[in-house]
Order: structure tokens, then sequence, then C-alpha cells
């Protein structure tokens, strides 16, 4: 038992008057759906109105800086003649097949990687080492190995995806409880069946959130990969209307890449918010 | 027949080993119902992973019908305090689990389900998902999955510690009742002495570090047991006895600790 010494401290302590809690901007008060669409219509708005006003401003040569009509007009002009569609379709397709190619690979090797320490022990330095090698700095390797054509841009979008979403995969796994595990043993499970039976499912989530943000990466390295070289594709068109000094056609593919983006993300999300609903 | 057989686990630690068991003995004839009762850390959730087969001994051995446990199976179902529901699978699903591992017919299987949904109160809530239910309802989800395989015996750890009282004394009266509806063998650890001696034939007192077996007691009580047992004479003094050790072990414990 503790012993009291002396007498308590007198009662004295300062008082400071209560922290703001509510309100908008309340730490996580939810705000009125109205305030909510407001702020979400402005995030956009006010930076279309500020590209206009500045395509304006700085106007001192014709296309400069075009304003968001005027790209905007580039892009029907461009997808009136099909080719936006073209381009459109042939960097959807790189991602596709290079990307595609990665998810096929890193989720079986993440799963063994989270499921077994050994699987772990023999995949983890090499992997957690080769991730922070950046995939851009393979493209000169890839090109004298693989040439310019398409096989060099497939291998830099699974090089760009394949390690971080092996070590995301396998995180995803590890985070099954392990009381989860053992309660499987318990009620006859085989090994094979508490991977395909209790570890998948509890980890699909976590997985589909992990290929959600490395499709992100994978979309941004496509156009890098275009940019080096290709003859077609959304970063091709780019490098083409900078040479021909046709600035507002460049933001017209820079408004498409960033629509397939966030269809992309979306798709991803509805797919995750669906599988996840259990959550 | 569960026998246990002068059990023994050490833990290998930084600092060195850590003997979690040592020289337990215990045989639990069928259908009986035993209560190891312990202070925390004395070693009761060890007891049921190595009848369980989870882990393996470093002495000793456990038996079941005079077969040596090698690894986890469906004869010795295992309940955890936090019920370890799968979070993705429906009531009914969760219950189904150990069945579709079987070749077994699909009518068989439903009809099983359904009995134990109907007999643990979940008839209701069988197309729910976890997150829907109370921490109580979910508890009785593990306890119907488990009893569906239908084991020799039920390995239960501590199911109700993180209940409210009233939905502790629930569950406490409902696993008396699945206990006798279906005969099962039940082996229950936990650090609630009152618990122990309102549900057990059998109250079993660990010692702590390294957990070993203080007391072995037989509880005098009907076997028909309302809540109002709780109030009776010889509850409140076998209650009263079974603190008393408990406590004793826990001081003894406590003195040894270095500060
Ligand atoms: N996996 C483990 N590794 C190391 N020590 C462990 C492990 N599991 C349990 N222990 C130790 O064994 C002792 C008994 O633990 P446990 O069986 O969980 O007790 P209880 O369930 O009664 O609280 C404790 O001292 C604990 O620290
Ligand atoms: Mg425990």
């Amino acid at each position: 038992m503790t012993v009291v010494a002396e007498k308590a401290p007198p009662r004295s302590l300062p008082r400071r008057r209560p922290p703001r809690v509510r309100g908008l901007w309340g730490i996580r008060t939810a705000v009125p759906p109205g305030v909510r669409w407001t702020l979400m219509a402005l995030s956009v708005a006010v930076p279309l109105a500020a590209w206009q006003v500045l395509s304006v401003v700085v106007d001192g040569r014709p296309d400069y800086l075009p304003g968001p009509f005027e790209a905007v007009e580039a892009g029907i002009e461009m997808a009136r003649s099909g080719q936006l569609l073209t381009d459109a379709w042939s960097t959807v397709a790189r991602v596709l097949q290079g990307f595609g190619l990665a998810v096929l690979v890193s989720v079986p090797l993440g799963i063994l990687m989270g499921s077994f320490p050994a699987g772990q022990a023999l995949l983890e330095p090499l992997v957690g080492l080769l991730r922070y090698l950046p995939a851009s700095a393979f493209i000169p390797l890839l090109i004298i190995w693989l040439g310019l054509g398409e096989p060099s841009k497939v291998a830099l979008l699974f090089l760009a995806a394949f390690f971080f979403n092996t070590l995301m995969t396998a995180d995803a796994v590890r985070r099954v409880p392990l009381s989860l595990i053992d309660v499987s043993y318990t009620l006859g499970a085989r090994r094979g069946e508490v991977l395909r039976k209790v570890i998948v499912p509890y980890a699909l989530p976590g997985m589909i959130d992990s290929i959600r943000v490395n499709a992100a990466a994978s979309w941004s390295f496509v156009v890098v990969a275009e940019l080096i070289a290709s003859e077609s594709g959304l970063g091709y068109r780019i490098v083409r209307a900078q040479r021909f000094n046709q600035i507002d056609r460049i933001f017209a593919v820079l408004v498409v890449i960033a629509l397939i983006g966030l269809t992309i993300d979306l798709l991803l999300r509805i797919t995750r918010d669906r599988v996840g609903r259990w959550v | 027949m569960l026998e246990l057989a002068s059990l023994g686990k050490e833990f290998t630690r930084r600092g060195g080993p850590v003997k979690a068991l040592e020289g337990v003995d215990l045989s639990v004839p069928d259908g009986q119902f035993v209560c190891v009762v312990g202070a925390s850390g004395s070693g009761k959730s060890t007891l049921l992973s190595l009848v369980a087969g989870l882990v393996r001994p470093t002495a000793g051995e456990v038996r079941l019908d005079g077969r040596p446990v090698t690894g986890p199976g469906p004869d010795r179902g295992l309940v955890f305090q936090e019920g370890a529901v799968y979070p993705w699978r429906t009531v009914e699903r969760n219950v189904a689990f150990g069945l579709e591992l079987l070749p077994l017919p699909r009518a068989e299987r439903d009809r099983r389900v359904a009995w134990y949904l109907a007999e643990t109160g979940l008839t209701a809530y069988r197309h729910a998902l976890p997150k829907q239910l109370s921490g109580g309802q979910r508890q009785r989800v593990a306890i119907a999955r488990a009893l569906a395989c239908e084991p020799a015996v039920l390995l239960l750890d501590e199911p109700f510690g993180a209940l409210d009282v009233q939905t502790k004394e629930d569950m406490q009266l409902l696993i008396r009742r699945v206990w006798q509806d279906t005969g099962t063998t039940v082996l229950m650890v936990t650090h609630d002495v009152e618990e122990a001696v309102f549900l057990g034939q059998r109250v079993v007192v660990l010692a702590s570090d390294p957990g070993r077996v203080a007391a072995d007691l037989p509880v005098n009580l009907p076997a028909e047991r309302e809540l109002s047992a709780k109030r009776l004479p010889d509850f409140l003094a076998m209650r009263a006895r079974v603190e008393d050790l408990v406590r004793t072990y826990h001081r003894r414990h406590q003195e040894k600790q270095p500060i």
C-alpha cells in the first residue's frame, strides 16, 4: 500500500478557457451538407477562375497561356479527329499490360511474404532495397535491353508498381489478426484453406487499396515513358504539341490525363467499397 | 477424457526463458464443465493453446481419449475473449465455416447451422454482419461456430471478459444451457472467481510463475443453477474460498516481482 507522506497539494490550479470544439473548423466536426457542397464547388471553381483570369492577364503572346475555354476547344477538335481516343487508348493499354502484369506477380508474392515469415526473410531484403531505386532510373537500361518499343514501356510500368505493390500487399496480409488464423485451425481448416478462406478475404480490401495507390503511380509513369520515346499515346501527343507550340493542345491533353486518372481511381474506390462492405 | 500429463511450457524471451506452465496434471472426464481460475499472467491462455494444439508443449503432453494431441483440430473448439469471428461473413456463414470444410450435403449443413443458431439465440441475426452485432452476440457466434464442429472439448478463454455485467450473466446462463443440451466437455479459463464457481462443476486454481495447479475443488451446487444461486450460502462460501486462494497466489507472485 502507498504511504501518504504529506497533505495533498492545495486546489489552486489555474483554469484555461474552454477550447473551440465545434463550428466550421472544429476538429473532426461534420459540416452541414450545404456548406460541404459549396466548399467542394469552390475547390474546382476557384482554380478554374484563376486560370481564366491569368490567361487574360499574362496574355502578352497570343497562345502563351491559353485559358480553360481554349483548352476545351482544342480538346474537342482533337477528339473530333479521333486522335484523342486513339492516344488515350494506347496509353491505357500500356498501363493495363505493365501494371496488370505487376499486380498479377506482386499479389501472390505479397501474400507469400505476409503469410510466411520464411517468405518474408527470403524476399523482404531484396524487394525492400529495390523499391528505393526509382523506376525512372531504369529507363536507359530498359531502352538498351528492350529497345524503344512497347516492351521497354511495359517493363518500366511493371518496375514502377511491382516492388511497392508486393510490400503493401504483404502489409495488408500481415494485418490479419493471428487469433482469426488460430481459430480457423481449430475449426478444422488446413493451411491452404486458411490462406484461401481467411487470409485472402480479410486482406482483400487492403490489397485493393494498395492497387489503387500504385495505379496512380503507374498512370504518371506511363506518361513519363511516352514523353521519352513513342509514336502514340497521350505523352507523345504532348511532345508533338510542344514541337508545334500548340499550348492549348498540351492543356487539353493534361485535362484528359487527369480525367482518366480520376476515373481509374473512382472505379477502384467503388470496387474497394463494395468488396469491403463488412469493414 | 481429456488428460494433461506433467504439462510444461517454456517461452524464450529476451532476458532468458519464461516458464509459463510447469508440471500441470489435470484430467477432465467426458461431459464435465471445468473452470480454471488464475490471475493475469498465470498461464491460462497458454494452457488452452496447448490443449488446442496451437502451441507445442516443452514438457509432458495433452491426450484426448488416450491419443496425444499434436496439432489443432475441430475436436477441440476454441473461443477467444474477443470472439475472432470472420468480419466479412454473415452470422450464418460464420457458424457454417467448419462445416463448409467437410463433405456434407448442403441441406444437412443448413439444418445443423439452423439448430446452433437457434440454440444460441441468433436466428433473427443470421444475415447480419459481425460489425452490426453487440459484443455478446459476437461471442454467441463464436460459440455456435465452435460447437457446430461437434468438438469433444469446448475451450473458452475468458469468453465473457469484455462484456458488461448484465450481458455476462445472460451469457453464463446461455453457456450452461448449451453445455447441458450438447453434452460437450467444457474447459473454461477466467480470472472471474464468481463466474468460475457459478459455471463449473469443478474449479481449478492456477498459481503464477510458473503456472501450476494450486487447488482442484469440486463445486457442490445443484446442477440446475439460476442466477439466484449466486446468493446461496454454499455459493458464497465456495466463492470466498477460491477468492482467498487466488489472492494468496497473486500476492505471493507480486512479492517475488523485482521493483
Ligand atoms: N508467445 C509468448 N512468448 C513469450 N512469453 C509468453 C508468450 N505467451 C505467453 N507468455 C508468457 O507466459 C505467461 C503466461 O501467459 P498467458 O498464458 O497469456 O497468461 P494468462 O492468459 O493467464 O494471462 C506470461 O508471463 C506471459 O508473458
Ligand atoms: Mg489470457
